[in-house]
């Protein structure tokens, strides 16, 4: 399969990765190598068959909706890019 | 010292022959003198790993010592520990010290062990070769132009160098058992569920398993009889009773021939082409020597696990854009240095931070889940992903352990296959199907191919049949010595 290089750039966007021109199109002829690869799975017919999401077949556990983490707000903070007053600081998005 | 098994070293420190600070020590020189040649570690603690290690003296001391208490271990730097940088092999975690400890982590740290250093790894453990690691690539101990294998090449080559008693890995495609066949040391890949997943960072969270890679089997089983259990913080955690790995390794069948009984299914599929002759070689004699230790063989097939590949890149990097979605320079790991706005700090942090497999992985995947392909991909996947687990419920109806090799080459030249995703794609093609069936799978040495490199046969269980494996893989190692060959020079 080929993908074009407005594919890639959407692609791109979605996955928020930057890309110059040059590594679109790197990226372009790679990717494109790799679902010539996935492309075998097209041919098998799966009518009928259940998706199977998991290896395991269990059911999701629930738990009481109650608080069962510690408040650890200074320790996951000293790792942070930016912070101020114990908020996580990003570039303004409102004006 | 170097050479003894988990069990004699924890006798001898448990009758104070050594203690937990000179064995720790003695690895620590050791790391010192051949780590950089082999870069298998990203990072070293020696201060925290001697302060666990008088603590393991101490508890020694007290009567209180387990079977682990004071050996010193290596952690694939997937696993987060408390206090110690934890990178999984990105610049986007180039600066993450870690607040809290993995499932696995304080599993070994409530046994008392020691933790001698984190391993180096594939880029977030995608690559068979340890080349996308942003710390630089790791060697293979039995020739340094070679590659350890992937993801968990870090800690294979650790083991294989005797830079640690035994480690840590993840295997999601193959991440233990390849690396661990491409160095020549055993490595076990549990059922999916029996090890929890906390604390490790997540790659592609329906198929990533933990589990232990040491230099023989009776190791692995005592690692598991750690790291093994329910633990609540994973949700796909598996609720079953405490089992003790170590309960059948020496179960033998009285009269000469100590596997009496046991069906080996050998799936035609895993020895047609795409084999290196070399590597058939080894495995079609490590055969022959089951059946001297009594083992019948049979022919199966596994008509669907040629799909298991593109099933794989289909599924993997679905799940995988997804879970690295978090990385966005807000809360923790790499921010971009400029930017102009907040779509500009997500996006150049993540184009910055991640490396250039990472990021394909990404985009394959946000491509197959994006609008109007879910179905053709996404959905088609999981569907052949149950006729592939199918296939093997099939043949476990005439066979007790599935065999074949780990990997369909020895270990390959660094930059070999640098510019090829789909090559490097293809030396997981035995070992996939595996994950996706969410089986029990392990990899020992069994002979060297060309170049005088290791080969690994792969032994593949029945869900929660470990116990077994470990015991057919003992046997093994009982009449063959290949698992306790070690490079030279080290």
């Amino acid at each position: 399969m080929s993908l074009t290089t407005a594919d890639v750039q959407k692609v791109a966007r979605l996955a928020r990765l930057a890309m110059n021109e040059t590594e679109i199109e790197a990226a372009r002829s790679q990717l494109s190598g790799i679902f010539d690869l996935i492309a075998e799975m097209q041919a098998v017919d799966t009518r009928g068959i259940a998706p199977m999401s998991h290896a395991q077949d269990v059911a999701q556990r629930l738990r009481e909706d109650k608080v069962t983490e510690a408040n650890q707000r200074e320790a996951f903070q000293a790792i942070a890019p930016q912070v101020e007053a114990g908020l996580y600081l990003v570039p303004q998005v409102i004006e | 010292m170097l050479n003894s098994s988990l069990q004699q070293l924890g006798a001898a420190l448990r009758a104070k022959n050594i203690s937990s600070v000179e064995l720790t020590q003695l690895y620590l020189d050791r790391i010192a003198q051949h780590n950089p040649g082999l870069n298998a570690y990203i990072t070293l603690n020696p201060e925290m790993s001697l302060a666990q290690a008088r603590e393991a003296d101490a508890r020694i001391a007290a009567g209180k010592a387990g079977a682990l208490t004071g050996i010193p271990f290596a952690q694939k730097d997937i696993f987060c520990a408390k206090g110690w940088l934890t990178t999984c092999g990105s610049k986007m975690l180039h600066n993450f010290v870690s607040p809290y400890d993995a499932h696995v982590i304080s599993q070994f740290n409530d046994a008392g062990a020691v933790n001698l250093g984190k391993t180096n790894m594939d880029e977030f453990a995608m690559g068979s070769s340890n080349e996308t690691s942003y710390y630089g690539t790791v060697k293979n101990p039995w020739d340094t132009a070679r590659v350890p294998g992937g993801s968990s090449g870090g800690t294979a080559a650790a083991v294989a160098a005797r830079l640690c008693a035994a480690a840590t890995g993840t295997d999601t495609g193959g991440s233990i058992r390849q690396p661990a066949a491409l160095c020549g040391i055993s490595g076990l890949k549990p059922t999916y569920g029996v090890v929890s997943r906390y604390g490790m960072i997540a790659f592609a969270s329906s198929l990533d398993q933990a589990g232990p890679m040491a230099r023989s089997a009776e190791d692995l089983a005592l690692m598991m009889n750690v790291m093994a259990g329910f633990d609540e913080r994973d949700s796909t955690s598996l609720q079953r009773d405490k089992e003790d790995y170590a309960r059948e390794i020496n179960k033998s069948v009285s009269g000469g021939k100590p596997l009496t009984g046991l069906r080996i299914g050998l799936p035609k599929e895993f020895f047609a082409e795409g084999l290196d002759g070399d590597v058939a070689k080894a495995v079609e004699s490590a055969i022959a020597e089951y059946r001297k230790l009594g083992a019948s063989v049979v022919d199966i097939s596994l008509p669907n696990s040629r799909l298991s590949v593109p099933v794989y890149y289909v599924l993997a990097p679905a799940e995988a854009s997804s879970n690295l979605s978090r990385f966005d320079g807000v809360r923790y790991g790499y921010r971009a240095p400029e930017y102009s706005d907040l779509a500009d700090m997500y996006e150049k942090s993540r184009a910055q931070g991640f490396g250039a497999e990472v990021k394909r992985r990404i985009m394959i995947g946000t491509y197959v889940l994006s609008h109007g392909y879910y179905d053709a991909y996404y959905l088609q996947a999981q569907k052949i992903r149950r006729l592939i687990a199918q296939d093997f419920t099939e043949a476990y109806k005439q066979c007790d352990v599935i065999m074949g090799p780990t990997s369909p080459s020895t270990a390959f030249k660094l930059g070999e296959k640098g510019d090829d995703p789909v090559q490097m794609y293809l030396s997981d093609i035995y070992t996939i199907a595996v994950n996706l069936a969410g089986l029990p799978g392990m990899s020992i040495p069994c002979g060297f191919g060309a170049n005088n490199m290791p080969v690994g046969l792969q032994i593949i269980g029945n869900y929660f049949d470990e116990a077994r494996m470990l015991n057919v893989a003992h046997q093994y190692q009982l009449a063959t010595d290949w698992h306790s060959r070690a490079p030279q020079g080290l």
